[in-house]
């Protein structure tokens, strides 16, 4: 039996990896990619925790979380290649028009 | 040094490969398929987990639609080599080696608080459970998200269409 504790330590650190990326990256596409590794990460944790209390919600709330993810991922790109169409590039420093 | 240990070992050790190649790779592509093999890892632990209904939608939705999705637009897009990042010296020389404390240190609180959680074996199948849950209580959260996925549908197709 694997301790649970082994679980969250994967999620941590699949979720610090997540921000690395997402702090560190300069294509917008890496960046969305890194946006979805945390998300995996914390399902990994819900998960987990679902099979530590013996109680499923985990489970039913790692459902919606997916749900959601296919939604944002779906408009998220949606507005990546109209930036992309606009702005001509997929550099991330490029797209600072609203920067003071 | 159970069979499940070895298991997990083996996965964990993909998930964290495949995150690591996510960042360090310069294409986005490769980048994407770096993502599919953290998430196939992921539906191995899930496997593990005994959590099949999760396992199989993370493999069907996650991996099967919205990875292709993402091969798709950077197909579409074109996107090609990203410029090599260079990390400020307070990054490289302060950052990685606190975030290592810093994991350290969480690890060892994580594993000190959840030591007492042991989980039962389980007798019957988790889809049944999540089924109950999923069509009773969670029900109206069900509804909702069928809702934002239309929204999501009519938000991406107007979002792309090119100004005609």
């Amino acid at each position: 039996m694997v301790p649970i504790s082994f679980y969250l330590v994967l999620s941590a650190v699949l979720f610090g990896l997540g921000v690395a990326g997402f702090v560190f990256k300069r294509n917008i596409l890496t960046v969305f990619m890194s946006i979805e590794l945390m998300l995996n990460a914390v399902n990994l944790a819900f998960v987990a925790f679902s099979r530590a209390l013996g109680q499923v919600d985990g489970q039913v709330f790692v459902f919606f979380v997916i749900v959601v993810a296919a939604a944002e991922a779906a408009v998220g790109l949606g507005i990546v290649i109209v930036v992309a169409r606009n702005r001509q590039s997929l550099n991330v420093e490029r797209i600072n028009l609203l920067k003071l | 040094m159970t069979a499940e240990l070895v298991v997990f070992f083996a996965l964990a050790a993909l998930a964290v490969a495949g995150a690591v190649s996510l960042i360090l790779q310069r294409h986005p592509i490769h980048s994407a398929l770096s993502l599919i093999v953290v998430m196939a890892a992921l539906a191995g632990l899930y496997l593990l987990l005994e959590a099949e209904f999760v396992a199989a939608i993370q493999i069907i939705v996650y991996a099967g639609a919205i990875m292709v999705l993402f091969v798709f637009v950077i197909m579409l897009l074109n996107a090609g080599v990203e410029e090599r990042t260079q990390l400020s010296s307070m990054a490289r020389y302060a950052g990685v080696p606190l975030t290592g404390v810093l994991l350290v240190v969480l690890t060892f609180h994580v594993a000190r608080a959840s030591a007492a959680m042991t989980a039962a074996p389980l007798t019957e199948g988790m889809t049944h459970k999540v089924a109950l849950l999923l069509f009773q209580d969670f029900a109206f959260p069900f509804e909702l998200t069928s809702i934002l996925i239309l929204v999501a549908l009519l938000g991406a197709t107007v979002l792309a269409k090119r100004d005609s």
